[in-house]
């Protein structure tokens, strides 16, 4: 019963004895020896100049918004180790396996490589189906993999001179850094051994997932 | 059409038609356009593909982008009617040449 509920327009459902006592106004006078304690006006208020320049409006400066956008929601089928399916993409129809979220809310996913050629890549929760069907990941280890991870490179601006410039732009080469070719195997070596302990998931994964002629996707159970 | 695609190809997409515009017997909203999917035959079927993507591909005499396809994109909005009939909303409205012709209905933004 907040003292500051109504009971009709301008009438207060706690008494002004009861909001006092509420309030503990009691404890705060005690504390200060029997009187309310009254804040000292500072005299910087005062010693301020008049101003040189009063605004036309009186308008208060528009804040920037300081509302922070929630973490995203996991759906609650996937979880680590959960087969999911591609629906887009370079790799649409592949089935990979989830290894964790990310901080920006995408999926860490991996082919495996060696079975299906999907790199450790991220995808977007919205442009996957999760399957019921699940792979031990407990030997996998992903903790130094972050979205910094799959950032691009910043091209070097080479100093050219005249010369060059004129001539064509010599083809940077984009091999894979032997780090993340490194990662991958680290990653794939765990998830391997324990998919090739399950008959046949191997071979699942390496197949492809397609639509075919009488097929009803809004009645499929995945 | 994915250039150069020489793996298996994967149908990720119902096969949809579209069967004209949203109408009355004597006017007609060009702004939503009616699409059979197939497979599709009630109305509580439908909810599943509310909001998924779809995309309207066609074939031209000039090249854009390199390629001679080009397509419109859109959703489904809502269903229409009692029979699997689905509302859907393109980008831009989909031009009169449409009614009859096949649209692809993806299956993402997905929720399963």
């Amino acid at each position: 019963m907040a003292p500051t509920s109504k009971l009709s327009q301008g009438i207060k459902k706690a008494s002004r004895s009861h909001t006092y006592h509420r309030r503990g106004l009691w404890a705060i006078k005690a504390k200060h020896g029997g009187a309310f304690p009254k804040a000292v006006k500072t005299d910087a208020v005062a010693a301020v100049a008049a101003p040189k320049f009063y605004p036309a409006d009186d308008v208060k400066p528009r804040q920037p918004s300081t509302r922070k956008p929630n973490a995203t929601k996991l759906r609650s089928s996937i979880t680590p180790g959960t087969v999911l399916i591609l629906l887009a993409g370079r790799f649409m129809g592949k089935r990979v396996v989830f290894l964790k979220q990310l901080k920006s809310g995408l999926l860490l996913v991996t082919g495996p490589f060696m079975i299906n050629g999907v790199p450790i890549r991220r995808v977007n929760q919205a442009y996957i189906f999760a399957t019921s069907t699940n792979v031990d990941v407990s030997g996998v280890n992903v903790d130094k993999i972050e979205d910094k991870y799959f950032a691009r490179d910043k091209k070097k601006k080479a100093e050219k001179t005249e010369d060059e410039l004129f001539e064509t732009e010599k083809q940077t080469t984009k091999d894979l850094p032997q780090f993340k070719k490194e990662d991958q195997k680290a990653v794939d070596a765990a998830l391997i051994k324990a998919i090739e302990a399950v008959p046949d998931l191997k071979a699942y994964l390496g197949a492809r997932f397609s639509l075919r002629d009488g097929d009803k996707p809004h009645d499929m159970v995945f | 059409m994915v250039k150069g695609r020489t793996g298996q190809r994967v149908r990720l997409y119902v096969r949809g038609t579209i069967l004209g515009f949203k109408r009355s017997k004597s006017n007609q909203y060009e702004n939503t356009s009616l699409v059979q999917i197939e497979g599709v035959n009630t109305k509580e079927e439908v909810a599943w593909y509310a909001g998924k993507r779809m995309a309207y591909v066609y074939k031209t005499k000039t090249k854009s982008s390199g390629t001679h396809y080009r397509c419109i994109w859109g959703k489904v909005t809502r269903p229409h009617g009692n029979s699997g009939v689905v509302r859907a909303k393109f980008k831009s409205n989909l031009p009169a040449e449409s009614m009859g012709r096949k649209v692809r209905v993806f299956m993402y933004p997905s929720s399963i």
